[in-house]
């Protein structure tokens, strides 16, 4: 192994060793970073060692021995009960003791399910993953997500303390609980991969990454839950996405619409994968959203020009999809593929229906997706002022100057 | 999400609520200052400078031109600003009605959009 990559997939196991070994998820957790930062400092130095899973468990568990006894000291000083602090482990002998693997993978789905713990918060379920299993540092995390150290390494131990005042400890949840909570840790995923895909401001080289990261989670969920349609399908919609990647910016740095990409751009190997993914899971059932986004994608993805896109069949998985997870987004985008299959007319009625849902009325979508359907339908000064307000309302800065060149193409 | 809370005031909004109540607005602030510090939302918080120490630089015909407090006749003036990072609007919001800047003067949200594309 001479890939960081490689080590970062070992921290799961690491990680898994000591706190079965020990409990103390927290302190666990912080000794594996401590471990990781010191091969980061040696290993390219003085080698890398033959075992490397071995020597991080090794140095992680004196780590924690050191941070247990310093703990053991204060609580002495300050006359606590100290009792119940487990023996320190035996130094370089550590990993013998610490031999004993779980079952292959299973250590990572239970990490993901203790990350992804209900009672965080998204961006602390998101920043926890990162370090726990993703094997990421705070400094890479912060990084990614521009803010100051201080703040995610806060964020991180403020996640830590509130899985272990929830009393949750290193094990599967209970059976009945693990469809909800794999329905959190997909979304988290979902979220890692979003915030790595839609910025385009900002340090773009660690955003790709964590866009890399989060299929990389997705692809090691998949292979732990094979038989779970869900986790098949945002694996699938990731692949689909990201494949378009190459083609979704000009050198400019501007965004380039669907319908004006170069396809000979896109990643020929990613839309295989993720359409054989998908592909499978449709036809073994149960439905589910991120199933029925990636079959959009793969519609999309399979389409060899613009024109060409079957957009009855996207209307039809647009219509699926409001059925099985209403949302005024999704219905949104089915406005916009019912107006590619009956006319801008049809479209725009949906749009007025939605205007007066309160969850999306003031938003720059719909005003951007009605500025759209007018255009289409020959409509140029209410297209014009409409991709103007829609500029005005957006908050992200590519999508507001592509708005802002639609509106000038009108003249 | 990154958001902006601005607070705005003058002389005279900043001076009215008195030495006591604007002492117990800065230990209200502070705590809550520590609080999102703890919870990881916080990105920074400043107080700025009165007006008169505002400085303007202009490039004319590619020199610098420095001009005092050009503001002197502004109604309100920026009086300071936080960032945070948290999860939603809603959250933004509610961290805002937390802030005791808006029992008196109102505390203004802003969505950030762009961020200094810089390589680490």
């Amino acid at each position: 192994v001479t890939d960081w990559r490689a080590v970062r997939r070992l921290v799961p196991e690491v990680l898994g060793a000591l706190v079965r070994r020990y409990g103390r998820f927290d302190a666990c957790e912080d000794a594996v970073q401590e471990a990781l930062l010191a091969a980061a400092a040696q290993w390219p130095v003085q080698g890398w060692p033959s075992n490397p899973r071995g020597w991080l468990v090794t140095v992680a568990s004196r780590r924690l021995a050191d941070q247990l006894r310093s703990d053991t000291a204060r609580r002495r000083r300050e006359q606590v009960d100290a009792a119940r602090i487990p023996p320190p482990p035996a130094g370089g002998d550590a990993a013998l003791h610490l031999g004993a693997r779980g079952p292959a993978g299973e250590d990572t789905l239970t990490l993901l399910f203790l990350c992804c713990h209900p009672a965080l918060s998204p961006a602390s379920q998101v920043a926890l993953t990162l370090r726990a299993v993703g094997g990421l540092s705070t400094a890479e995390i912060a990084r990614a997500f521009l803010v100051p150290e201080a703040t995610m390494a806060q964020r991180i131990s403020r996640a830590k303390q509130r899985i272990k005042a929830t009393g949750a400890t290193f094990d599967l949840p209970p059976p009945a609980e693990q469809a909800q909570r794999l329905g959190v840790m997909l979304q988290v995923l979902y979220l890692v991969f979003n915030e790595g895909y839609t910025a385009t401001s900002g340090t773009r080289l660690v955003r790709a990454e964590l866009t890399g990261e989060a299929v990389r989670l997705a692809r090691e969920l998949h292979r732990l839950v094979p038989g779970d349609g869900e986790v098949a399908g945002l694996l699938a919609l990731m692949l689909l996405t990201d494949a378009r990647r190459p083609a979704r910016t000009a050198p400019d740095g501007s965004l380039v619409p669907l319908s004006e990409q170069d396809r000979s751009l896109w990643d020929a190997e990613a839309i295989a994968e993720g359409v054989a993914l998908v592909t499978r899971a449709l036809s073994n059932g149960p439905l589910g959203p991120y199933q029925l986004q990636a079959a959009i994608a793969a519609v999309h993805d399979e389409a060899p020009s613009a024109e060409a896109t079957d957009w009855a069949q996207i209307l039809a998985l647009y219509t699926l999809l409001e059925r099985t997870a209403p949302n005024p987004m999704v219905s949104l985008n089915r406005a916009v593929a019912l107006a590619m299959v009956r006319g801008p007319a049809a479209g725009l009625a949906v749009l007025d229906s939605l205007s007066t849902d309160e969850r999306i009325a003031g938003f720059h979508h719909l005003v951007s997706v009605r500025a759209h359907l007018l255009e289409m339908a020959g409509d140029r000064d209410a297209a014009r002022s409409g991709y103007r307000e829609a500029a005005r309302r957006t908050t992200s800065e590519p999508e507001r100057r592509h708005l802002h060149t639609r509106a000038a193409r009108l003249g | 999400v990154k958001y902006m809370l601005l607070i705005y005031g003058n002389e005279e909004a900043f001076g009215s609520v008195g030495a006591e109540a604007f002492a117990e607005i800065l230990r209200e602030t502070d705590a809550l200052n520590q609080e999102l510090f703890e919870s990881g939302e916080l990105v920074g918080a400043y107080g700025v400078a009165d007006q008169v120490n505002a400085t303007v630089v202009r490039v004319t015909a590619g020199a610098p031109v420095v001009t005092d407090g050009p503001y002197a006749e502004a109604k309100e003036y920026l009086g300071s600003f936080t960032i945070v990072d948290c999860d939603s609007l809603e959250r933004a919001l509610e961290i805002a009605a937390r802030n005791p800047a808006a029992r008196y003067w109102g505390v203004e949200v802003r969505p950030l959009m762009h961020e200094a594309n810089v390589e680490p």
